[in-house]
């Protein structure tokens, strides 16, 4: 293609991933840098329905002066980045040295929420990741030995827990995993103990939302590598049946190199997935238990006197973590593309 | 039918979302109702008047109230939606201002203050405020900020044909109620027989802050922004909490006002604290059994530790007037919600039991004795301070490893203290 009618094809693209991708994450970088002027006070009096009280409000007119000077708001360089709220270095520092063990600064990290909210991610992220790959990979080799009428149904069902919207989905399998729900009873009555509540453990409400993880994003790793069973090389498989392959040989030496891109492919779009882990936790009213970075935004968000340059630095801090995540693919991919083409 | 009342939240709540395709219904019904009936002569000859507010029936009353002055010339629209707290500060901060009033309630209007969004009416109160009650004016300084029409507060909700099965009366004060609650579970009658909206976050600040203040507690240092929760009354406080999460079901931390609600329906609990405004509808819906329905009463909010002053908060519900529109839509805003909260509602028969009303000639009904009770005892009103909202946040976030009982009292405290002073410095309130 020539280099003109390139940029051509391309421009239109280029200028939607400008628009929608590059200046939202300039946007939040800004934002992230910036927090809101120091809060003129004045004590006034309040009087309502209720009678008189001492109250300290914020003094407009100091304060829209403050603003008119500097709109952006006050450059505080990367202080909300190294506060309590986020790396929180401080306290890591002030938890190393009076730390006597490992397991005891382990423990006073769990405590600021950035390091409780990552080690939920990355445990979910690493769980909920391999085991829907080989659920999916699974499911796509049984329905792909299915006679051809019950194919379409079968996939049709399969499909359900992607179709469903997730906040949706796991509000249902919160019901069910209720003290008095379908699952939760069952639960009680396997391990017999009556009062077993899944909601009131932390490692069961972790449980449920990586087996929710596992149950709502199946089924799309099921359809790519059921779209690549379809192209597997009959020749190839035939000749290991001849060979005197059993049917676990064939999968391992046959199948699986064949649907290896495509298991590259839905691992990082599910690692990526995974990380921004969010409707679960507030489908499950899990946060006293689980929190996720994308949790954290929108908890600031959510307050009556929002944080923004609190959340902005939140969501950089997860497009790093993207990033660091994917990398080893985006590296092995990159191998792969050099290698072919040279 | 749904009766939230102002501060509570339940993001992504199952009912609350059937909720509100009822109440989207249910306006577009008052709508067409208001389009056919004869319009009210509010005295506007002009103006745009657009409301932002929560959903549930008291403010659907005063929004179809303001809805009654439209005219040909006067367009007036209301945006009622539990979300509405996160609209209405960038709703008002264009100007001209998209929404020309806000309905707030005294923990909301905080950030509309320190945004300053919204306009003083002093002079709009002078020229047109005829027929408002002195008390319902709120007064920051020397400028009128809102009209309020409405007060609520959380207060005891107790199943009295229980209570008489353990030969108790009703209690006055936490520690008989925890008093109780073991008679109860000790002669077999309800494995957890309190509940209450103890869910992570919110609402589990909100518990929080009732016992801190019912201990005597101060958010605050006095007259700085310093968090003042790492003390006495507050571990305290806490520990009242843990004691009566014991009779609660263990998965209290999930549980909000809507999850109380269902329990408190099924018959597993027998007494909980509840919102005046959610209490009075308790058992208004099908398949209620009759021994809950007829056992169900409400009382004053109680004490602990001894105190004086009720371990709740007083809370009121009110209207604003945003800063960035003309004078003219101002005063068509300010004419259209007075017409809202015209006292015919705290008499009409259907509307007066939805809230207890600010208004002149409002009588009491039975629903509202919880209310009235919390504010004769002098209960101490939310605080309605720039930075309240920020330890609100905090206290939410930080508490829960406490009730699990993962940490120590003083740990969580220290934590709040901790998250809310890193939320405070950044949003410019401590240096």
């Amino acid at each position: 293609m020539k280099h003109s009618t390139f940029f051509w094809f391309f421009l239109p693209t280029g200028l939607a991933m400008l628009l929608f991708i590059a200046f939202p994450i300039v946007s939040v970088l800004i934002q992230s840098v910036y927090a809101p002027h120091e809060a003129v006070l004045i004590e006034v009096e309040n009087q309502g329905p209720f009678g008189i009280t001492k109250s300290t409000v914020v003094d407009q007119e100091a304060t829209e002066a403050l603003r008119a000077a500097e709109p952006l708001g006050r450059f505080v360089g990367l202080d909300i980045y190294f506060d309590r709220g986020h790396l929180a270095l401080a306290e890591v520092g002030q938890a190393w040295s009076s730390s006597a063990s490992m397991g005891e600064f382990f423990s006073a990290l769990g405590n600021l929420p950035f390091y409780r909210a990552l080690a939920f991610t990355l445990t979910y992220t690493f769980t909920a990741t391999p085991m829907l790959i080989i659920l999916g990979f699974v499911i796509a080799l049984a329905v792909n030995t299915l006679p051809r009428a019950l194919k379409g149904l079968t996939i049709f069902f399969s499909l359900l827990p992607m179709i469903v919207t997730p906040l949706v989905g796991s509000l249902i399998l919160f019901w069910m995993v209720d003290s008095r729900g379908v699952i939760g009873s069952f639960i009680q009555y396997v391990v017999g103990n009556p009062d077993l509540s899944l909601k009131a453990s932390t490692p069961m409400m972790w449980i449920s939302l990586i087996v929710y993880g596992i149950w709502s994003s199946a089924p799309f790793a099921f359809v790519v590598f059921y779209a690549g069973l379809q192209t597997l090389p009959q020749d190839t498989l035939e000749s290991a049946q001849i060979d005197g392959a059993t049917r676990w040989q064939q999968i391992r030496y046959v199948t699986i190199p064949h649907i290896m891109p495509l298991v590259t492919f839905v691992a990082l779009i599910q690692l990526m997935d995974n990380f921004r882990v969010f409707e679960p936790i507030v489908g499950f009213n899990a946060e006293a238990h689980a929190t996720s970075l994308s949790w954290i935004i929108f908890n600031d968000l959510g307050g009556e006197t929002r944080l923004l340059s609190s959340a902005s630095t939140t969501s950089v801090l997860t497009i790093i973590g993207v990033a660091i995540l994917l990398s080893p693919v985006l590296v092995r991919t990159w191998r792969d593309f050099n290698a072919k083409t040279h | 039918m749904l009766q939230n009342s102002g501060p509570e939240k339940a993001p992504f709540n199952w009912e609350k979302l059937m909720k509100h395709f009822k109440t989207a219904l249910l306006s577009a019904t008052a709508v067409v109702a208001f389009g056919t009936m004869a319009m009210a002569d509010c005295g506007i000859e002009n103006g745009r008047v657009s409301i932002i507010g929560n959903e549930f029936p008291a403010i659907q009353t005063v929004a179809a109230g303001a809805q009654e002055c439209a005219s040909g010339s006067v367009e007036v629209k209301a945006n009622l939606t539990s979300e509405h707290q996160t609209l209405n500060v960038a709703g008002m901060t264009g100007n001209p201002a998209e929404y020309t009033t806000a309905i707030i309630a005294n923990s909301s209007i905080v950030a509309l203050i320190n945004e300053d969004v919204i306009r003083p009416l002093n002079d709009l109160v002078e020229a047109h405020g005829d027929g408002l009650q002195p008390n319902q004016l709120i007064r920051v300084g020397d400028d009128i900020m809102a009209v309020a029409f409405m007060a609520n507060a959380q207060h005891l909700v107790y199943r009295k044909d229980i209570l008489e099965q353990v030969g108790a009366d009703v209690p006055t004060s936490y520690e008989e109620m925890l008093e109780i609650a073991k008679k109860i579970r000790d002669e077999g009658i309800l494995e957890n027989p309190i509940s209450g909206a103890y869910k992570a976050g919110w609402n589990l600040a909100q518990e929080f802050n009732n016992m801190f203040l019912g201990f005597g507690g101060q958010h605050f240092k006095p007259g700085s922004a310093e968090p003042n929760v790492n003390s006495e009354a507050g571990v305290k406080a806490l520990e009242m909490m843990k004691a009566l999460s014991e009779y609660m079901n263990p998965d209290f931390l999930t549980h909000d006002s809507n999850s109380a609600g269902t329990e408190w329906r099924a018959g597993n609990v027998a007494m909980m604290h509840l919102w005046g405004s959610r209490a009075a509808v308790l058992n208004d819906q099908d398949g209620v059994p009759e021994d809950v329905k007829n056992g169900t009463d409400i009382a004053a909010p109680m004490t602990v530790g001894g105190g004086s002053t009720p371990a709740t908060t007083l809370w009121w519900d009110g209207w604003t007037v945003a800063k960035n529109i003309s004078d003219e839509d101002a005063a068509a805003t300010f004419l259209a919600m007075k017409n809202g909260i015209d006292p015919k509602i705290a008499t009409n028969e259907e509307t007066r039991t939805q809230a207890v009303w600010l208004l002149d000639g409002y009588q009491p009904t039975d629903a509202a004795k919880g209310v009235f009770a919390a504010v004769d005892m002098g209960t101490t009103p939310y605080p309605m301070l720039p930075y309240m909202g920020l330890m609100h946040t905090a206290l939410g976030a930080e508490l829960t490893d406490f009730m699990l009982g993962k940490e120590s009292a003083e740990q969580a405290l220290t934590d709040v203290e901790a998250a809310y002073t890193a939320a405070a410095k950044e949003n410019g309130f401590l240096q």
